[in-house]
């Protein structure tokens, strides 16, 4: 076993982990912006909740990218160029969602704010899902050649998995969220979003627990069942803390739960990081798929690092916007404009 | 027997996008500057004036912020969906400033800047101010990264190659590359001079409306009188001085900033007579070896074909100048450079599956001289016009504010497009002016004779050009939207003036909105009842 690419293996497992874990709860923000806020004072809410970190967690994602490239350039080119139309999907949902954020609150009209309530809805959704189908299919195969390229044309990726792996980050992101939202806001949305989380914590897992349950049916060994059994645990704790209000807790056990399971799920297919479903002999591993020892020896010395650094600088990003966000929190609409234009109008010419 | 040809396409996209994403970055890293700089200035003296600038131009720096980080992700994704072959030729080696960038300078700039704009009353002000200045540093950085990554294509160092791909050697080298460490900072001072080019458009235009609104007067000594509007908020003396000041700061930085891109460029240019030969020749249109530089060619440059092309009006030396630093050597000329890439790097693409149709074809060594004649000239061009105009602003400006002519504002706001126009073309001259290489081979007696990629080669195998058209005008569509909107949203900002982002300054209750929504904040205040939203959505 080469230690390199194991240690890569599992810094880009840390990664996705921590992408899921991060931006997992404001993807599922986005998303309750439709469903679960009911007026424009609770959407804001939401939004203040996530707004110091989102962008912060969302670079996650292009980490997880660039050390795939840098570290397994063959893994990162056949599974991003066979996934192209998905990828598109994810790349326009984060586009507009990103853009969201920020330009929501700069008009003041409710047609303005509605149509960027679906960007950040439809994005987080679409987002979601396209990144759990990719990562699902990396575990589970898709149709390579020889030389990695994908065959049978635009949809050939399209498969049960890709529809499980979306459900299953889409579900889970909406629980990390309701989880978060219980944590960070207070009054009625803390209670509802804790309600929710108790009644419909089973549902909303349920699909990724199907994908860690068939990688460990087709890839599994006992200690990645011993992780299995482990995530169901901090699923229950999840609960259970939930339901005593200890709302800290049930996000911690939620997180727990996640860090698990996605080991279960790297840790079964390991060393394969894509399987092709033509033939086994076509698949990448982490030994034919990875960068010269000199490349990985130089960014295991700068992630040794900077991955700390990072995670150090976050948390305090975290602890300095630790207060529970409220209605009463929220300022009214700054109408700069009209006076201002009224007054250029009046005057022009 | 397919009409649409994928690399072509993927060619386009690739273009439009990081062309595209290259408008934001630059007004990003210029204005950060700018904005740390001023608030570094109100940090040490309090004058409300400086804190009235760091909102105002903050605010209008987070706009567009956030279309540069919206387009950024793009641009990694598509290297491997739309070039994964040059992906795993160039993975060894290009992925490492991918991801350091990532991990190094994205996570800081992302971080450190959602701390700023959040964070005015969490954080101590000097805890703030350096949360803007750990920000703007991780997008210089950024930067240093992604031009690591791209000097590599102009001038692969640091690899040997093993198993027919490059494989890194030297770390050292790569990220020292000389080709980088002249482009590093040619780079920052063409966001500066947008940044300056911003700063000037917009602060003059304001200071006309206190002019025209009669706000402001002339006294018979032609100095400034600044006054105060009783009827909108934030019109005050200070804010006259937000702008002359903000127009001052913006012509100097201009100013500096082309000095700092030409003499970089001037280094740059005689790397680029070394390294890439034929991309200086055919920014030149020239045919033969010679010492004069061409102020005008005509012909069609188009066609590709020498013979057609005459230089009207040629400045003997200055050639010969930028290339080597006198004035009498012997530039060579795309007619005596050509028979020289076909003898290093054949005539013929291989006959290899990964070249497509292309494979066996004639190999065209020479980049399209429409684009690298004008794109050096826009560059040079635009980039002094900027810089001139400056120092007029400057002069026009001594006294203290701008005449009343709507001609001259109007100017000064176009002229806000010059410097965007000089980094668009100078970008599109060095990438166009590469082909019809991906990766350039390097020529240096020390370089690696194999170590290049032609672009044909480079596009995905396995992508059809119908997803790679359906992504090209996918994106070229939402790009083309969110421009829309941003410029929509950067004009009412603009308009709305300091007001629009310190709702402070509101003195007056802001009247008949219908929409506004109901709140616990005092009218116009914005003040809720303690800091746990010192800013929010």
């Amino acid at each position: 076993m080469e230690l390199l690419p194991t240690i890569w293996f599992i810094a880009i497992a840390v990664l996705w982990t921590g992408y899921l874990f991060l931006e997992g709860f404001d993807l599922g923000v986005g998303m309750l912006m439709k469903v679960f806020a009911r007026n424009n004072t609770e959407r804001r809410v939401l939004l203040n909740t996530i707004g110091p970190v989102w962008d912060g967690n969302e670079v996650w994602l292009l980490t997880a990218g660039g050390a795939t490239f840098a570290a397994f350039p063959l893994w990162y080119a056949s599974l991003f160029s066979a996934l192209y139309l998905p990828l598109l999907v994810v790349l326009v949902a984060l586009i507009f969602r990103a853009v969201a954020f920020e330009y929501r609150g700069k008009v003041d009209t409710a047609q303005w704010r509605a149509r960027w309530d679906w960007a950040i809805a439809l994005g987080s959704f679409f987002a979601a899902f396209g990144v759990g189908a990719a990562l699902a299919l990396t575990t589970t195969g898709l149709p390579l050649n020889a030389n990695g390229d994908r065959v049978g044309g635009p949809l050939a990726w399209f498969s049960g998995y890709a529809v499980l792996g979306g459900l299953a980050v889409v579900g889970f992101s909406l629980l990390h969220a309701l989880a978060f939202l219980a944590l960070k806001t207070d009054g009625d949305i803390r209670h509802r979003a804790r309600q929710w989380f108790v009644r419909l914590l089973p549902v909303l897992l349920l699909p990724i627990a199907a994908w860690a349950l068939s990688i460990q049916f087709l890839d599994g060994n006992p200690w990645t069942w011993a992780l299995v059994l482990l995530a169901v645990a901090a699923a229950a704790a999840a609960w259970t803390c939930a339901r005593k209000a200890a709302e800290g807790k049930a996000f911690l056990a939620l997180g727990a739960f996640l860090v698990l399971g996605t080991a279960s799920i790297f840790g079964a297919v390991f060393p394969v990081v894509l399987p092709s479903t033509l033939d086994s002999a076509f698949d990448l591993t982490i030994s034919n798929a990875s960068s010269s020892d000199y490349t990985l020896g130089l960014m295991s010395v700068v992630a040794a690092f900077g991955l700390p650094l990072v995670i150090a600088y976050q948390a305090w990003t975290y602890w300095v916007f630790r207060r529970r966000v409220s209605a009463a929190h929220i300022p009214e609409a700054h109408t700069f404009l009209p006076a201002v234009a009224a007054r250029a109008f009046t005057t022009k010419g | 027997m397919d009409a649409l040809d994928a690399l072509e396409i993927a060619r386009w996209q690739f273009g439009i996008t990081t062309v595209y994403h290259f408008m934001m970055v630059p007004l990003t890293i210029g204005l950060g500057l700018v904005v740390a700089v001023i608030q570094t200035a109100w940090h040490r003296t309090g004058n409300p004036e400086y804190l009235r600038m760091t909102k105002f131009w903050g605010k209008l720096f987070l706009i567009n912020f956030i279309m540069g980080v919206a387009t950024g992700i793009v641009q990694e994704f598509q290297f491997g969906m739309a070039w994964s072959e040059y992906s795993r030729f160039v993975g060894d080696v290009f992925g490492a400033p991918l991801a350091l960038e990532a991990l190094l300078a994205f996570f800081v700039e992302s971080t450190f800047l959602g701390l700023w704009i959040f964070g005015w009353k969490q954080l101590k002000p000097g805890i703030h101010l350096a949360c803007l200045w750990i920000a703007v540093i991780g997008s210089v950085f950024s930067a240093y990264f992604i031009i690591v990554a791209n000097s590599w294509m102009q001038h692969p160092v640091g690899v040997e190659m093993v198993d027919g791909r490059p494989v890194m050697t030297d770390a050292w080298a790569v990220f020292t590359n000389n080709t980088a460490l002249v482009a590093v900072p040619h780079t920052l001072f063409g966001a500066l001079a947008v940044a300056g080019g911003f700063l000037l458009g917009i602060a003059w235009y304001h200071l006309w409306r206190r002019r025209r609104d009669g706000v402001d007067t002339v006294g018979p000594d032609g100095k400034v009188v600044p006054g105060e509007s009783a009827d909108i908020s934030g019109r005050d003396r200070d804010d006259h001085k937000v702008w002359i000041r903000s127009l001052r700061i913006g012509a100097v930085v201009a100013m500096i900033s082309f000095a700092g891109t030409a003499l970089t460029g001037d280094l740059q240019g005689k790397l680029m007579f070394e390294q890439q030969p034929m991309k200086m020749a055919a920014a030149e249109a020239a045919c033969h070896d010679g010492t004069g530089f061409s102020v005008l060619s005509i012909g069609n440059l188009g066609s590709q074909n020498c013979d057609d092309i005459v230089a009207l009006i040629e400045v003997p030396g200055i050639l010969s100048y930028l290339a080597k630093g006198d004035f009498t050597t012997e530039v060579q000329g795309v007619n005596s450079l050509l028979p020289q890439y076909k003898e290093a790097y054949g005539t013929h693409l291989p006959d290899n599956p990964i070249y497509g149709e292309r494979a066996g074809q004639e190999i065209d060594y020479l980049p399209v001289m429409e684009v690298t004649y004008w794109g050096f000239r826009m560059m040079i061009g635009f980039g002094g016009l900027a810089a001139l105009a400056a120092l007029v602003a400057l002069w026009i400006t001594r006294k203290g504010t701008v005449p009343e002519s709507r001609w001259l504002m109007r100017l000064a706001v176009f002229g806000i497009l010059a410097p965007f126009g000089a980094n668009a073309a100078g970008w599109i001259f060095t990438e166009m002016g590469r082909q019809p290489f991906v990766v350039a081979p390097n020529p240096d007696p020390s370089g690696i004779d194999q170590v290049f990629m032609f672009t044909a080669a480079a596009v995905s195998p396995g992508v059809s050009a119908g997803e790679l058209l359906a992504s090209l005008v996918t994106l070229t569509a939402v790009y083309a939207v969110l421009l829309v909107v941003e410029v929509k949203l950067l004009v009412k900002y603009i308009r709305g003036g300091v007001v629009s982002a310190m709702p402070e300054l509101v003195h007056a209750p802001v009247d008949e909105n219908e929409d506004a929504t109901p709140g616990p904040g005092g009218p116009g205040g914005g003040k809720p009842a303690d800091d746990v939203l010192a800013f929010a959505y």
